[in-house]
């Protein structure tokens, strides 16, 4: 096949090589010998659990990290990056996980920022609409950012990286914020770039979308390259078994239908719920109604931005309603509760943000127990805090999900994201909850601990309780999962079986399209 | 090679306790070239400021009595700063507390009661309060800025006094100096050592060092201070109120400024006049912050900053050098220790940057 008078991409230099990349930070080593190369005109996937040193070697090859040793070749030279300007120089772009882009400013003028280009707008905006147009990627260069949905903005991200005529993308978890029909397109215009001759550094820890897009994947585990592969020859199985180390175990297994032993009467029930934004960028939500029974698992489905945010501060009693009879906690009227009193009828709640929201950075693991679970133990006696007690039960939660950390006067900012997310997750789930709601309870998780905590909730749910988990990961929802509803612009459709969701109707579902949701049927 | 400052993965536990020495310690230098500046021996003036006040055990005394105020605002301060409630207004409410105990002294007179002391405590703290509410209220139900409000009742409250002791509570016998009677014998704080200044107030502080500790380190509400200080979105998720934490914040310091006014009205002074205080309430700030928002490291700042005063009085006498050196060296302390803060959350490293691509063009193609 390759008969033209180009060498075929595997005799050519690697468009990007490393070659023993070492990086570490005070007593952690994050890349250990990382050696890797990207060829001309393929789609690389850097496949591996969170802490296995994905992103600081992105960071390391955009130049905002150095390295402590080794050596970075582009096109068969050996380069120093010292900085993101040099790499957009050799034509290295990036789109990162969070984006960074101006609410305020208009498309052109955050592509202008990003570029330091001397056009006037009118031709920026002129060479957005052509790129954007080339490409299939819609975007509007005079609209403002804050108007954008999250996918128009990762178009955004994408069509400035494409301006500066990048050489090699790297892309970082650029799905994780997708519908699954944004991911396929998203898909298409990758393929179109890579037949192009562009090379793609895709960072994923989404096993099935590796196995469709990238034609080969290197897998890094506890900071170095385990294997390089091809990831159409593998199995999601395989793949996650180089990831982690060991097989995943396998959940469904544990599955169970709810059947008639456990009680009929519904834990958590929300009635009508209407509730306006209260920051101009929110969501209003809009009859949200559902129930969940004791011994279920209720998922909620639905691309991020789309009115979660609001559910979970009215779940909370972070935002008070009006009517008490809008929210029922173990059938007892709850609306206008606050949290503290909420927690009182049995409700424990897993937040959306970790750090800052489900546990203080500067305060040790012991103090973060107490700041959920003050009812309980007997951690507080008579307005004094029983210091003994928070650090038994800190430590009880240490040890029950496995909390890598250096005992409970470890501050909370010291743990990883994944151990983080355990040890809050193990501090709602000992205080044997009634009713549980959990937000993305593996967002950003590693797998290893992501299967711990999809167990302990089935257990929790196995021993009685209701769970209500709000997800963006869909393959989560499918495994966790007795019923499934979906949230769009505020509005929730109505619950059903998970075995009777397909993916097809999931996305239909995302888009709004259904009794009661938004959008109009094209 | 210079030292370059890299980011430590948790805070120093030890530096917190350090960087109050190096600000001190900095201070100290930065006085050497101030003093050399000037003209003047800078170890004679160092000595002058720092150990010629304490050189006596007169000097101790007088250190006590002005640190007893500085503490005692400061405690109260602290309860604020911990919860993000910034109370700028610790003198106003000192100035109200010693009017509210001070009118109660004038009013009694020469009679002899034995619950007058107790009484005019009560007072002064509730009249501190009173001051630190209208921020309180004003924040919780209008979302005023309690630093602006607090800061501007202070000058209410020392045009408050001046009315008072230039008008009704002026004394008749004063040969019309704004001053007021001097307090009956019952209205005085006893004295701890006969011959000297020092009296019972410095036992307030004492106690008042012991309540605040376990309020804020051992009660739960002050647990609920520290996240709402730390992580107000984590308070909300766990359910403590904002408002109260507010709440809690102006009115401890208000009751603390309070009693530390009627602690100055009823012991060293014994009357009430305009300049009942040299910026007690200001300065009870940097001890605060110097102390760590901790109540046995305030009790330290507070002796430190009080030698502050003392050593200004000895420059002025010595020296001839105006007393507002005081003020420098508060603001070179404050100045210091927000700048060696930095070493909390980051090192010093020193060498080279350990990234050397082996034979890498930097600048190669075009």
């Amino acid at each position: 096949m390759a008969t033209s008078s180009t060498p075929p991409p595997e005799l050519a230099p690697p468009r990007l090589a490393l070659r023993d990349v070492c990086k570490s930070f005070p007593g952690v080593v994050v890349n250990d010998h990382v050696s890797l190369d990207v060829r001309p005109a393929e789609i690389h996937a850097l496949l591996g659990e969170n802490g296995a040193g994905k992103s600081t070697l992105m960071k390391i090859v955009h130049g905002v990290l150095a390295a402590d040793a080794g050596e970075i070749l582009w096109e068969g030279r050996p380069v120093r990056i010292d900085g993101p300007a040099e790499a957009r120089r050799l034509g290295i772009g990036m789109v990162f996980q969070h984006f960074a882009l101006f609410e305020s400013l208009t498309v052109a003028e955050n592509v202008a920022l990003g570029l330091g280009t001397r056009d006037t707008m009118k031709t920026l905006s002129a060479r957005i609409r052509a790129v954007s147009d080339g490409y299939g990627l819609a975007i509007q260069p005079e609209r403002h950012v804050h108007e954008l949905s999250v996918g128009e903005r990762q178009r955004v991200e994408i069509v400035r990286c494409l301006l500066g005529a990048p050489r090699l993308i790297i892309l970082d978890e650029p799905t994780s914020v997708l519908t699954p029909r944004e991911a396929l397109a998203l898909f298409e215009v990758l393929r179109r770039l890579r037949d192009e001759g562009c090379s793609i550094l895709y960072i994923s820890h989404k096993l099935d979308e590796i196995r469709m897009l990238c034609d080969r994947a290197s897998i890094l585990r506890g900071g170095r390259v385990v294997a390089t592969v091809d990831p159409r020859q593998e199995t999601a199985r395989s793949l996650a078994r180089l990831m982690i180390g060991t097989a995943p175990p396998d959940l469904k297994e544990r599955r169970r239908e709810p059947d008639a032993a456990t009680p009929a009467g519904a834990m958590l029930e929300v009635a009508g719920l209407d509730m306006d934004r209260d920051d101009p960028h929110g969501t209003d939500l809009r009859g949200v109604s559902f129930a969940v029974k004791a011994g279920e698992i209720l998922g909620i489905a639905g691309v991020a931005g789309n009115g979660q945010n609001a559910l979970m501060r009215a779940l909370s009693g972070e935002r008070r309603l009006a009517h008490p009879e809008v929210i029922r906690i173990a059938d007892r009227p709850a609306g206008h509760l606050g949290p503290r009193a909420r927690r009182g009828l049995g409700l424990a709640v897993v937040p959306e943000e970790r750090m800052g929201q489900g546990a203080v950075p500067d305060l040790t693991l012991a103090e973060n127990a107490l700041l959920s679970a003050y009812r309980h133990h007997g951690l507080v006696n008579r307005g004094l805090v029983h210091r003994n007690r928070s650090r038994d039960f800190a430590g009880r939660v240490i040890q029950a999900f496995n909390v890598i950390a250096h005992g409970s006067a470890a501050e909370a900012r010291s743990l990883s994201g994944g151990n983080l997310q355990k040890f809050i997750i193990g501090r709602e789930i000992l205080q044997q909850p009634r009713v549980l709601v959990a937000a993305h309870p593996t967002w950003g998780v590693d797998a290893g601990s992501a299967a711990a905590i999809h167990h302990a909730l089935v257990d929790l749910r196995d021993r009685g309780a209701a769970i209500l988990v709000i997800s963006q990961d869909l393959d989560e929802l499918y495994a966790l999962s007795d019923r499934i509803a979906v949230i769009a612009a505020g509005r929730l459709s109505e619950s059903r079986p998970t075995h009777a969701v397909t993916a097809e109707d999931m996305g239909v579902l995302m888009a709004g399209l259904f009794e009661g949701g938004n959008a109009h049927v094209a | 090679m210079w030292p370059r400052l890299e980011a430590r993965p948790e805070r120093s536990r030890l530096m917190i306790y350090l960087t109050p020495l190096i600000a001190a310690g900095l201070t100290g230098v930065a006085g050497v070239i101030l003093f050399a500046a000037l003209g003047h021996d800078p170890l004679r003036a160092l000595h002058a400021f720092f150990i010629a006040p304490l050189s006596t055990g007169f000097g101790w005394s007088e250190l006590i009595v002005k640190a007893t105020p500085l503490v005692l605002c400061a405690l109260g301060l602290a309860v604020g700063f911990r919860g993000n409630v910034w109370n700028i207004g610790a003198e106003g409410q000192l100035i109200l507390g010693a009017i509210c105990a001070g009118g109660l002294a004038l009013w009694a007179g020469d009679a002899k009661l034995p619950w007058l002391l107790p009484t005019m405590v009560l007072a002064g703290m509730i009249g501190g309060m009173a001051w630190a509410a209208i921020p309180a209220l004003l924040r919780v139900h209008f979302n005023a800025n309690e630093i602006l409000v607090s800061l501007m009742l202070t000058y209410v409250a020392e045009l408050l006094l001046g009315y008072l002791v230039h008008g009704p509570w002026r004394d008749p016998a004063g040969f019309n100096f704004p001053e007021s009677a001097l307090f009956g014998p019952s209205a005085q704080l006893p004295a701890l050592v006969e011959g000297t200044r020092l009296h019972v107030g410095a036992l307030f502080a004492l106690a008042g060092v012991g309540g605040i500790w376990l309020l804020l380190m051992r009660a739960f509400i002050g647990f609920q201070v520290k996240v709402i200080g730390l992580a107000p979105r984590a308070g909300g998720y766990a359910g403590f109120s904002q408002a109260r934490v507010i709440w809690l914040g102006l009115l401890c310091g208000g009751g603390m400024a309070g009693l530390a006014g009627m602690v100055e009205v009823a012991g060293p002074i014994g009357q009430l006049h305009p300049q009942i205080s040299p910026g007690y309430g200001f300065t009870a700030i940097i001890v605060a912050f110097l102390g760590r928002l901790h109540p046995l490291g305030i009790l330290l700042a507070g002796l430190f900053m009080a030698l502050t005063y003392l050593g200004g009085d000895t420059l002025q006498i010595e020296l001839g050098l105006p007393r507002a050196v005081t003020g420098v060296f508060q603001g070179m302390i404050l100045f210091f220790l927000l700048a060696a803060d930095v070493l909390i959350h980051h090192r010093f490293r020193f060498g080279r940057r350990p990234v050397q691509p082996r034979g890498g063009d930097r600048h190669g193609r075009a």
